[in-house]
């Protein structure tokens, strides 16, 4: 579980994050939605310590992370996945290389340990063994976001970040990609912590929804809640398109 | 300000950078890639720059010491000097800071961009390390052997001058470049090199490392990784052979 209270982050004078608490519990999938600008990728960097915070504490089970030294945050980052918005897959790596990447780093497997915890890992993610002899640059984007998945999971994290996992995939390979988030969450019990403003994916696997508006949490439920608020700037966030607002009709 | 901030930034890159790697048998997988990638693939250019700037210094000395007070042995003399002082060392390692200090920059300024080094710093790696110490090492020890090679090369260049044309025969050029030689210009042009080679790869990836942006910011910190890495070549150049000559 990751328990945030009362973080505060500026950039000179602009106040991002004022006084944001949430708990973002183990074994579902939380999601972060809000505007563009509303603060939630900073939000997101600042729990990973890629921003360091004004104020505030950043719990990982306990363990305060504005607190730690660098090399505690290093010890803690192996603890953790990340899926990127763009995969950052190493470029200069085969598909395969980049997911024995973090366990050639930090395991003491032997190398065919390696190769079988990564075929593990691929074969965990659906990715076809042909691909695996590949660049990143010569698979699909949502291939790669697979790719991506399965070096996350490598080294078996507590955490797991995506970062608009869905942006730049059609819907049905934007699907996938939720449903496979949702299922390694569960099946390994990781605290997944989501950005997103794809509403499609808010309603699949929503557990657990933080809405930042301007900065602030401005409210925390699920996907069965979400039908039901009268915040206002949630209802204009989520129900902007035709579609959401027949769905609403239909839940009420 | 920006000047003194950024030398506190490259200092701090730098603290980052020498430190023992993470894993040992990772940096030695790397800092081969880096030999071939920076010091091999480079002997080409260093190859056809030496060869011709040898034909045509021989050339140039020859057409202006046309004086019948001067020894037969002045061209050969003189271009050897000019090229185990200055050529071979300086103007290669100019050269070089546009080939490598461009490629540098722009490999670790994409990565910047493209979260590659984001992902290594979730992995707790320390990317810095990772990827800048194999770049430097690598550079740093290939750089004396590029230096040797083009003072070789430059010096066949001058000869195939004598054996081509008439404008000096090939006995004076040889009598010339060995005539008064002195070793110890060979191992100051080799120490220049390699305090150049740390100076290109280390200012090149300090820029690389701290591109933000998008593609257009990667052109921006390759060129700075170029321009301010040749400005640092000449400073350091007359640092040296302050140091060393005088």
């Amino acid at each position: 579980m990751i328990e945030v209270k009362n973080i505060n982050k500026s950039f000179e004078e602009n106040h991002v994050l004022k006084n944001v608490s949430a708990i973002f519990e183990a074994g579902k999938t939380n999601m972060i939605i809000g505007q563009s600008g509303s603060g939630k990728t900073v939000l997101m960097k600042s729990i990973i310590g890629l921003h360091r915070i004004d104020s505030g504490r950043i719990e990982y089970d306990g363990r305060n992370l504005p607190d730690m030294k660098m090399k505690e945050i290093r010890l803690l980052r192996r603890e953790v996945g990340m899926l990127f918005q763009g995969s950052a897959l190493f470029d200069s790596l085969s598909v395969l290389e980049n997911v024995m990447y973090p366990l050639e780093m930090f395991s003491d497997f032997s190398k065919p340990e390696m190769i079988d915890r990564a075929y593990f890992c691929l074969k965990h993610v659906n990715l076809e063994e042909k691909a695996y002899g590949l660049a990143p640059s010569e698979i699909s984007g949502g291939m790669q976001k697979r790719v991506a998945i399965a070096r996350a999971i490598a080294l078996q994290p507590k955490y797991l970040f995506c970062d608009e996992p869905n942006s730049g995939l059609d819907p049905r390979t934007s699907l996938v990609i939720d449903q496979l988030i949702h299922e390694i969450t569960q099946e390994f019990d990781i605290t997944t912590i989501i950005n997103s403003h794809d509403m499609n994916s808010v309603m699949e696997i929503g557990e657990n929804i933080i809405f930042i508006e301007k900065g602030e949490m401005a409210w925390q439920g699920n996907k069965d809640d979400i039908f039901h608020v009268d915040n206002e700037a949630l209802n204009d966030f989520v129900f902007a398109s035709e579609l959401f607002k027949k769905v609403k009709a239909t839940n009420q | 300000m920006g000047l003194l901030s950024d030398t506190g930034k490259y200092f701090l890159l730098m603290k980052r950078v020498f430190v023992l790697p993470d894993r040992g048998r990772m940096f030695f997988r790397q800092f081969p890639k880096e030999l071939e990638k920076l010091g091999l693939e480079s002997l080409p250019i260093v190859i056809i720059i030496s060869v011709f700037i040898g034909a045509i210094m021989t050339i140039q000395t020859k057409l202006n010491t046309e004086n019948p007070l001067l020894p037969t042995y002045s061209t050969g003399l003189v271009t050897r000097d000019t090229l185990l002082l200055e050529f071979s060392s300086t103007i290669m390692c100019l050269i070089l800071a546009g080939k490598v200090g461009s490629n540098i920059a722009s490999e670790i300024g994409t990565m910047r961009i493209t979260e590659q080094i984001d992902a290594l710093e979730i992995m707790g790696v320390n990317s810095a390390n990772y990827l800048i110490l194999p770049k430097i090492t690598a550079f740093v020890v290939m750089m004396p052997f590029l230096v040797i090679f083009s003072m070789a090369v430059g010096l066949i260049g001058g000869y195939l001058v004598g054996a081509f044309t008439d404008v000096i025969t090939t006995a004076d050029y040889l009598l010339g470049i060995q005539y008064a030689f002195i070793p110890y210009y060979v191992f100051y042009s080799i120490v220049k090199s390699v305090a150049f080679a740390f100076v290109i790869s280390s200012v090149a990836a300090f820029y690389g490392y701290y591109a933000y942006g998008g593609a257009l910011d990667v052109g921006k910190a390759s060129t700075n990784a170029v321009v301010n890495g040749s400005i640092l070549i000449l400073f350091f150049n007359l640092l040296i052979t302050n140091l060393m000559l005088n």
